[in-house]
């Protein structure tokens, strides 16, 4: 499919298709990424061994991570934010794993899915502070001690950089999928075209699928990281909420 | 110019910002072997907040190939 008419062909791999009219495969992946973390929950934590198993190890560890994180982020009153952020790391997480399997369709290298994502994370961000602090919320465009004729700088700023922590917390998702399955296509695709030359072009074909092979075990990485900054970034900003600066 | 010619210097031309995530890549593994090598005990802690740079420049990176590939593909 790749190398249809000889030339590279990567954005298909991103196009929706129904599977029922309605219910695309974007949506087949979330409903088989959501199964599979309940299963991992549900099941990993049947047997409550005191020595864990394998699935119960994954399950704890996972729990543990972000347990951690949301702790030393947000502080001791970040507790009651932990379901959320949990919920968030894995679906992200298992998104992106989801879409390193061959022929597996990467719900999160859509923009509307992790726009939304974002705007979430950036409605419940802005009700915490609301309803923590009320009016005094405000304040937080304006720091305290900053000299008051710089308030027509500083307020704009602060306001462009508060609203634009939705656009930066999706874009980067969404960008760093594409580029990534992108990339993955286009070395692919220089191995067919390399390898139908035949001879030379065979040997020479060795060194992109070389290539392709260190991309993918880059891609898991990036698959978790991604995953680790979205959740350390939402993390980062109910800290800001909770403590206004 | 024909159009695929202009396509083609114009993906090359968005992905010069490499330059600068190239330059802050390496400073933040620079900074982060020099903190690990002066205080090796700091390693668990330092090591996070490396990684969260890293993955932070690196999208920079990912956002021009990003408008790179757009221009050749779509």
């Amino acid at each position: 499919m790749a190398a249809e008419g000889k030339t590279i062909d990567a954005l298909s791999q991103f196009e929706l298709t129904h599977i029922v009219a309605g219910f695309t495969n974007s949506n087949l992946y979330m409903l088989i990424g959501g199964l599979a973390i309940s299963a991992l929950m549900v099941l990993g934590m049947q047997p409550r061994a005191r020595v864990p198993g394998r699935l119960q190890s994954l399950a704890e560890v996972s729990y543990q991570f972000v347990h951690n994180m949301v702790d030393e982020q947000v502080g001791h009153e970040g507790r009651k934010f932990f379901p959320f952020v949990f919920t968030l790391f894995m679906f992200v997480l298992f998104g992106n794993m989801l879409g390193m399997l061959p022929y597996a369709f990467t719900f999160t290298s859509h923009i509307a899915v992790t726009f939304t994502l974002a705007l979430v994370v950036f409605i419940l961000v802005t009700a915490v502070a609301l309803a923590l602090h009320g009016m005094k919320f405000f304040g937080y465009f304006f720091p305290e001690g900053a000299p008051v004729w710089l308030a027509p700088i500083i307020i704009p700023v602060e306001t462009i950089s508060y609203l634009s922590r939705v656009v930066s917390l999706s874009v980067r998702l969404f960008a760093n999928m594409v580029a990534g399955h992108v990339m993955l296509k286009v070395f692919a695709t220089f191995v067919v075209l390399l390898g139908s030359l035949g001879g030379v072009g065979l040997l020479g074909a060795a060194a992109p699928l070389a290539l392709n092979v260190a991309l993918v075990g880059f891609e898991f990485l990036v698959a978790f990281l991604q995953a680790y900054v979205f959740a350390i970034l939402t993390c980062i900003y109910l800290h800001d909420a909770v403590h206004l600066h | 110019m024909e159009v695929e010619a202009a396509k083609a210097l114009g993906a090359g031309i968005a992905v010069i910002a490499l330059f600068g995530v190239g330059l802050g890549i390496g400073n933040i593994f620079s900074s982060l072997i020099t903190s690990v090598a002066r205080n090796p005990a700091a390693r668990d802690a330092v090591f996070p907040i490396g990684i969260l740079g890293f993955a932070l420049t690196e999208a920079v990176a990912l956002f021009a190939l990003l408008i790179a590939f757009l221009i050749l593909f779509a």
